[in-house]
């Protein structure tokens, strides 16, 4: 699709480049063709700017239907449809770590999330930390993680492979150094990872929570073997004003919960 | 008592870090260098009398000139450190600034180069030549107009004054968004600094958006009608329109993130029921007019020099005015465009995503519009068409990225990272800097009265593209690999590093083409004898600024020209036989056949130092809000106040230039 655009507007832009500087040369002052050729009070053509109306609206007319239906095909809303059960991961922005929380499977991890390949994986934001975005670039969108809000992305790694994943907005002095590694494999050694960190000696206490919490720059990994079981939803209401029936939310933000 | 008289100031306050000691010192030096020159050329009382004090749109334009010039070379320093920063700083170097200090310097280069640079040369032109061209002798509001140059002013200081107290900037990115630029992440006086620069610097613009807007529907000369304006005017019709109607917004958040800063509140915190995305909200909608306001002025800039130095009528006058509103109109549209990726689900993201891609049509039409006026003209390449020339080819390219961007899908693997940071900065430099380039060469013998160096001109520019063309390509490239903006250190893995350093090649050309702009201006004046105007019509100009004298007298048109049709002033040059050698002007015909010429007397605007005093008060007020002073703030608010009720009671705001007088002044400049 983006292929698609960018030779849709070179179909414009080329022949306007030509004419730019095909024009420079032939019209120069210097050029005795140019004095023949001189019509100082040529000024409109009716025909001609309905031209350069009209094609460049039914360049941006095709761009804006492919727009229309990608957006609504690439929405971080819309579930990924799938014969593999999607997993869940809850993922909250940490000044400036990422702390990845796996409900099903009760183990939560730091700048390190592992997925089964060729399955949705079903990823749930928030924060406790300013606005960060949360993005793995070789697998898809990013979205923003903010505090009091939920979001929502679901991605899918059609291989295994190891990728980088990184924060794109600023959110303090530790900003750049919010990498983490996200890895896809086999449905077997998702497995055998899960138990393994199961072993893991550190349990994420909402202490512990309170400690990791606090400002850090260029984490190390981090796996926790269980997780206080509010903990999410703790983070979650944190900054809320106390509980009232919430507003109803306009039909095109259900995804995000407040 | 410290305390109440000195708010939250303490000794810490004062510079410590090698920067802001480096800056202050340079401050300081700067300042004492100029007071000894003034000094010693016996300049003050001139420099108040002429400059300072001067309601004039002409002296005014050139203030607004010089000190965006300065705010331009400070931004253009950050830039230079932000790049040779990002070259190092891979693997195991971590470059020459740590994280805090490099992110206080991208969001002062953004806010300097936004509201100080490219928003002072802009009121600057057109203070100084849209009068002209609409043959007015002063804009409606002459108070205002010099209130709103030094509101302006001030912000300039208060953005340096950090480096003197206070010693940090905001660090949070141009736009300061919440939570980050709250309280609980943001504790220090950076943001209040950034608050209050844009809130006095606003207020000036908002003045001026105004002033200009009711001049040129007022006060335009008899027989100009809308549709007979030059495009210059138009387009910055269109701007000023876009700064009454969006200036407010910024005032009003910036007024309610310093509510929650000061007082506690929480209108964007991430606490209380505050809502951080009502700010981005707030801020966009500002933002997306505002960097329409930056760059249709240059489009009106381009008509005009594309029309004179093809020697033809501009192509399709009409569609080119119903380009430019639609352009102005639509920027109302599309904010949502800055954060597709904040959640906002499909249907809301296809609909600005659709809108912005429209935005594109009326500026693809410009563009064919300004071709077609070259096609079959005799086109002269000075300095100017070669500005326009680069500004084609590099602003196609960045407005097809700007389309790429606008689709949900694409932007939300591009948003943030260096593919975004090319495009805007392709956008604003061909497009509004270039245009700026080029019109300040192109008027610049109007206001003078000599011309610029040609030759120095076109190597700048050429230092420029390549330069601009070096420096963001790699950009552009980045952000597919997927580089975000703003990064401090990146892993050598990434395999970053050769790009930025390409880019730190392309920003020392630039730095190259500035620098030879500035020796441009000073060889030029060194040679003026040589390059003088003497006929007010260097450029065998369309547009009724051309008829006047060059430089142009403090009262402008000696008489009222009269109108009749569009490119007024070439309708004036009667009597072509044949084609005039290619460069050669002609000799400047009156704008009123001589037998009908009559003086008049005309009332003309006195000197006011009231503009000053105002500013003094509000930025007073601002430093006091910063560093929590209450007395004060309240001593800021009365003075200002004060001065506005002094004011009014001014009588003497006006004086007559008889007719005589007149006479007298014109008749002694045909004196050989």
């Amino acid at each position: 699709m983006i292929v698609t655009a960018v030779l849709l507007m070179l179909a414009v832009a080329i022949p306007l480049l030509a004419m730019l500087y095909t024009f420079a040369w032939k019209y120069r002052a210097g050029n005795p063709k140019a004095d023949k050729t001189y019509d100082p009070e040529r000024t409109r053509g009716v025909f001609r700017e309905l031209i350069w109306w009209a094609i460049p609206a039914a360049v941006v007319a095709v761009i804006a239907v492919m727009n229309w239906q990608s957006t609504h095909a690439l929405d971080p809303y819309k579930a990924i449809v799938s014969d593999n059960k999607p997993v869940t991961i809850q993922v909250v922005a940490l000044e400036w770590k990422w702390l990845f929380i796996y409900p099903a499977q009760g183990i939560a991890t730091v700048n390190f999330v592992e997925f089964p390949e060729a399955t949705p994986v079903h990823f749930e934001l928030t924060a406790d930390a300013p606005m960060s975005s949360f993005w793995i670039p070789e697998l898809g969108s990013q979205i923003y993680a903010m505090s009091t809000m939920q979001t929502q992305i679901d991605l899918m790694a059609s291989s295994t492979g190891e990728y980088v994943g990184k924060d794109t907005e600023i959110n303090g002095a530790g900003y750049a150094g919010m990498t983490f590694v996200a890895k896809s494999a086999s449905q077997e050694d998702f497995d055998a990872w899960t138990a393994s960190v199961k072993q893991s000696q550190n349990v994420l206490t909402m202490d512990a929570y309170n400690a990791l919490m606090a400002p850090s720059q260029n984490n190390p990994q981090a796996f926790y073997s269980s997780f206080d079981k509010n903990l999410y939803g703790t983070i979650l209401t944190r900054y809320m004003p106390p509980a009232t029936s919430s507003d109803s939310m306009p039909a095109n933000m259900e995804g995000m919960k407040m | 008592m410290a305390h109440f008289l000195f708010g939250n100031l303490t000794w810490g306050s004062l510079p410590h870090l090698w920067y802001t000691e480096g800056a202050t010192a340079s401050i300081a030096l700067m300042g004492i260098a100029a007071a000894a020159a003034l000094t010693y050329y016996k300049r003050w009382t001139w420099l108040w009398k002429e400059w300072l004090t001067s309601t004039d749109p002409k002296k005014i334009g050139v203030m607004y000139i010089v000190l965006a010039s300065l705010m331009f070379f400070r931004g253009g320093l950050d830039a230079i450190m932000i790049w040779i920063q990002q070259a190092m700083s891979s693997g195991a170097s971590h470059g020459y600034l740590d994280a805090s200090h490099l992110q206080q310097i991208f969001t002062a280069h953004g806010d300097i180069m936004v509201f100080f640079a490219t928003m002072g040369f802009l009121f600057g032109l057109i203070n100084l030549i849209v009068p002209l061209q609409i043959g007015a002798r002063d804009l409606a509001f002459p108070f205002l107009n010099s209130l709103g140059f030094w509101l302006y002013a001030a912000g300039a200081v208060f953005i340096n004054l950090f480096f003197v107290v206070g010693g940090e900037f905001a660090s949070a990115g141009w736009l300061s968004l919440p939570p980050l630029a709250e309280l609980q992440y943001s504790p220090g006086t950076g943001v209040d600094y950034w608050i209050w620069s844009l809130q006095i610097s606003g207020l000036g613009t908002l003045l001026g958006g105004l002033n200009f807007v009711v001049t040129i529907l007022k006060m335009r000369v008899k027989g100009m009608t809308l549709m007979k304006m030059p495009l210059f005017t138009w387009t910055s019709l269109c701007s000023m329109v876009l700064v009454i109607a969006s200036f407010p917004v910024l005032t009003a958040t910036t007024l309610l993130l310093w509510l929650d800063r000061f007082f506690g509140m929480h209108f964007f915190t991430s606490g209380f029921g505050g809502n951080p995305m009502m700010y981005v909200n707030l801020i966009w909608m500002w933002g997306h007019p505002e960097v329409y306001i930056l760059v249709i002025p240059s489009f009106g800039i381009f008509s005009e020099i594309v029309a004179t130095f093809s020697g033809k009528r501009i192509y399709g006058y009409v569609s080119m005015v119903c380009a430019a509103i639609s352009i102005t109109l639509l920027s109302f549209l599309v904010w949502l465009h800055h954060f597709f990726t904040m959640g906002s689900g499909a249907d809301v993201n296809a609909f600005f995503g659709i809108m912005t891609g429209i935005i594109a049509i009326p500026t693809g039409v410009q563009m064919f519009n300004w071709v077609m006026t070259m096609f079959r003209g005799r086109i002269r390449f000075t300095t100017p068409m070669h500005y326009f020339l680069g500004f084609v080819s590099l602003f196609t390219f960045g407005g097809m990225a700007g389309v790429l961007l606008s689709i949900p899908g694409a932007d939300f693997e591009l948003h943030n990272s260096l593919f975004l940071v090319a495009h805007f900065h392709t956008m604003i430099v061909s497009g509004g800097l270039f245009g700026i380039f080029a019109g300040i060469v192109y008027w610049f013998p109007k206001v003078t009265g000599f011309k610029l160096n040609e030759r120095l001109g076109i190597r700048a520019f050429w230092l420029w593209l390549a330069g601009f063309f070096l420096s963001f390509t790699p950009l552009y490239i980045l952000g597919f690999m997927g580089a975000t903006r703003r990064l401090d250190h990146y892993a050598v893995t990434a395999g970053y590093q050769p790009y930025f350093i390409a880019a730190a090649i392309g920003i020392c050309l630039i730095a190259l083409g500035a620098i030879t702009q500035l020796w441009q201006v000073v060889v030029s004046t060194k040679e003026r004898k040589q390059n003088q105007d003497t006929t007010g019509d260097p450029w065998d100009g369309r547009t009724l600024e051309w008829s006047t004298h060059s430089p142009v007298p403090f009262y402008s048109f000696a008489v009222t020209p009269e109108v009749h049709s569009r490119d007024a002033f070439w309708e004036t040059k009667i009597g072509r036989k044949e084609l005039p050698p290619p460069g050669i002007s002609l000799s400047r015909r009156e704008a009123i056949p001589p037998s009908t010429k009559k003086y008049e007397d005309i009332e003309m605007s006195a000197n006011t130092a009231m503009g000053i005093y105002l500013s003094a008060f509000v930025f007073l007020f601002g430093f006091a809000a910063v560093w929590h002073i209450i007395w004060l703030m309240l001593a800021g608010v009365i003075g200002a106040i004060a001065c506005v009720i002094v004011r009014s009671f001014d009588e003497h705001t006006e004086y007559t230039l008889t007719a005589a007088e007149v006479e007298k002044i014109e008749m002694a400049r045909k004196l050989p």
